[in-house]
């Protein structure tokens, strides 16, 4: 099974990367491939995103968790050029992507997908797999009109398309519209046409929201998949079994900040995580007096409402 | 009865001037509409642009003919940039007021008094086709079978005027079997999917509203060539609308759809306004007036179209399977 040995070779160079580091925010990786700075966001009065200083590791799976409004989708969108930031500074690859047009991001091979599904509905699912590959010829208007001169690659795109499409077991539809395949299937097939752009990393919103769980083990064998590959991937997630099964890292953002980061066997039960995700001093023990005034606070209430109900 | 005349000018209708210029209008804007999903409702302005372009240049200016379709030609590019820029970066619902409106100051700039002296007003612009069909091959006579058929005069204009639709159709087949027509049709679906696989989206909109834009000018130039004249107020909304419902009518996103709804739509219009002025003038409905024969011509032709979209959504060439998918 010499699959077998590269897969687990890789998932350990991956995790083996991350075997010294410090839980604190921020922390610096040993091979970055992306790089974040003062990302400030706001809306109005109030502040969506300020990430003082986060890195994501080459060739591994991070997951960004949070609880719900703690800006991951909004720094998402910053970090993709689908909004702009307010100020704030990221590199990729060493290359300052502040203020980079979404499509441009996405030819530098940073390629993201919605949280909110978006397959192109009235294109068939092979259409929508050959539109993600980059530098075609026959995308520029006046060579579009000579099929001669895309004609050739066309031919490798679909093709390459098809590759992907049998390893997501999507190729029984390739002539269906997009449209009419199911949420999970949609899923995979916005996750294999972010494939077709060949990118180096891939960002997953939500990759399991609306999955049903039969298409989940199928889903997070792809995403491991990717890292496989050699891609390295940033994937927002609610589902922390599905966190704690595939990632290699955690970063954790609560209220617009990045709050831990930590493996994903431990992070779960850091104080600052479990804090922001319960409030703090949840578990703060009462003493026995606060308790009893307590239970006979409730008490009484409970006997004025009975009356109020007799008195009726 | 004269059941003659209402069948030659039926079949007229079909191949006609009125189908050649509304049939290029609803080309471009199922360019816009169909394949990028671009609401562009100031298909007019195009037309208006490119009539003025022409008929100014050579009035006015005294040039030649060709030189009056190069200006026309560039008015309408340059209105497609000027409508863009500002406004295809924001929502489709945008566009459409923007280039309603846009429209309208470009039909109010003709035919105001300011500029009477370029423009004519409100009786716009005439004698500039001289040139056109100083270029006739047909000599003098009747052209066709029977009672059916044209003038020399019509013959020259149709032969160019379906060259030119045909033309189109051409380029639009060849454009949306293309990468770059699956861009434009990714476009209408979801911009925000195309951006993040990297196409530049407000290009991709600027050259769909460009294309479809020169095409529609097409339809100007035709319409006033055969008319001898443009005058502002032909270049209302309606004749937009009337694109929109053409398009609809034959099918968005369908090559031929435009040219087959506006078939459809002028032989629909006449036939029903014939057959309803021949019945009113027979004294078999006595209710009406031949006054109220064109209004109620309207209200009949729409009802028609509501039928047809109830019973038939997608249009004649559509395909059902698109209609059943939510759109979004």
């Amino acid at each position: 099974m010499r699959d077998d040995t590269m897969t687990d070779s890789l998932k350990a160079k991956a995790q083996a990367a991350f075997k010294d580091l410090a839980r604190d925010p921020g922390v610096p990786k040993p091979d970055p491939i992306l790089v974040v700075d003062n990302v400030v966001r706001r809306f109005g009065g109030l502040t969506a995103v300020d990430v003082n200083h986060v890195e994501i590791q080459r060739g591994s799976i991070t997951a960004l968790i949070g609880p719900n409004g703690a800006g991951k989708t909004t720094f998402f969108n910053q970090l993709t050029g689908f909004d702009t930031a307010d100020s704030g500074t990221w590199r990729f690859n060493e290359r300052a992507m502040n203020g980079v047009p979404a499509h441009k991001v996405a030819r530098y091979g940073m390629v993201r997908t919605f949280q909110l599904t978006k397959a192109l509905s009235r294109l068939t699912v092979l259409e929508n797999m050959r539109l993600g590959a980059q530098k075609q010829r026959g995308e520029s208007f006046w060579r579009a009109l000579v099929p001669g001169f895309w004609r050739g690659q066309e031919e490798e795109i679909t093709e390459r398309a098809e590759e992907l499409l049998v390893r997501f077991k999507l190729d029984a539809k390739r002539d269906d519209f997009a449209g009419s395949l199911s949420g999970g299937q949609r899923k995979l097939l916005e996750m294999a046409r972010a494939l077709m752009v060949q990118p180096e990393l891939v960002m997953l919103d939500e990759p399991m929201a609306g999955v049903n769980p039969a298409l989940t083990q199928s889903l997070l064998g792809h995403v491991k998949d990717l890292r496989e590959q050699g891609m390295t991937v940033l994937f927002v997630e609610h589902d922390m079994d599905m966190v704690r099964d595939i990632s290699d890292w955690v970063i954790v953002m609560a209220q617009g900040a990045v709050i831990a980061e930590g493996p994903p066997s431990t992070i779960m039960s850091d104080e600052r995580v479990i804090d922001a995700y319960l409030g703090a001093h949840h578990d703060a023990p009462l003493s026995e007096g606060e308790l009893e005034a307590q239970l006979h606070e409730a008490e009484a209430e409970l006997e004025a409402e009975i009356e109020e109900e007799t008195q009726k | 009865m004269d059941w003659l005349t209402i069948l030659t000018t039926t079949v007229h209708a079909a191949i006609g001037w009125e189908t050649v210029v509304y049939g290029l209008a609803a080309i471009g804007v199922n360019i816009h509409f169909g394949y990028t999903g671009l609401l562009n409702f100031g298909q007019s302005a195009f037309m208006a642009v490119a009539g003025y372009g022409m008929a100014v240049t050579v009035v006015f200016l005294n040039l030649p003919f060709w030189i009056g379709i190069l200006v026309g030609l560039a008015a309408a590019a340059v209105l497609a940039l000027l409508m863009g820029i500002p406004t295809l970066k924001l929502r489709a619902d945008y566009l459409a007021i923007v280039t309603i409106a846009a429209a309208e100051i470009i039909r109010l700039i003709f035919r105001s008094v300011y500029f009477k002296d370029i423009f004519g007003g409100s009786d716009g612009r005439r004698g500039f086709n001289g040139d056109f069909y100083a270029m006739n091959p047909y000599p003098a006579g009747h052209y066709g079978i029977g009672p059916f058929g044209f003038d020399e005069r019509t013959m020259w204009f149709l032969t160019v005027g379906w060259a030119v639709v045909l033309l189109s159709c051409v380029v639009v087949y060849l454009l949306m079997k293309s990468p770059w027509g699956r861009v434009l049709k990714a476009i209408r679906e979801d911009e925000d999917a195309v951006r993040a696989l990297g196409k530049n989206v407000f290009s991709y909109k600027l050259q769909s509203l460009t294309l479809g834009g020169i095409i529609g000018c097409f339809g100007g130039f035709l319409y006033g060539l055969y008319n001898g004249a443009v005058q502002p107020d032909v270049f209302g909304t309606e004749m937009t609308f009337f694109a929109y419902t053409i398009v609809i009518l034959g099918g968005a996103a369908r090559v031929f759809g435009p040219v087959v709804g506006a078939m459809i739509f002028w032989v629909l219009f006449v036939f029903v306004g014939n057959t309803l002025a021949e019945l009113v003038a027979n004294g078999y409905i006595p209710f009406m007036t031949t006054i109220q024969v064109g209004p109620i011509r309207y209200a009949l032709v729409g009802l028609g179209f509501i039928l047809l979209l109830v019973l038939r959504p997608q249009g004649i060439f559509g395909d059902k399977r698109e209609i059943a998918i939510d759109a979004r």
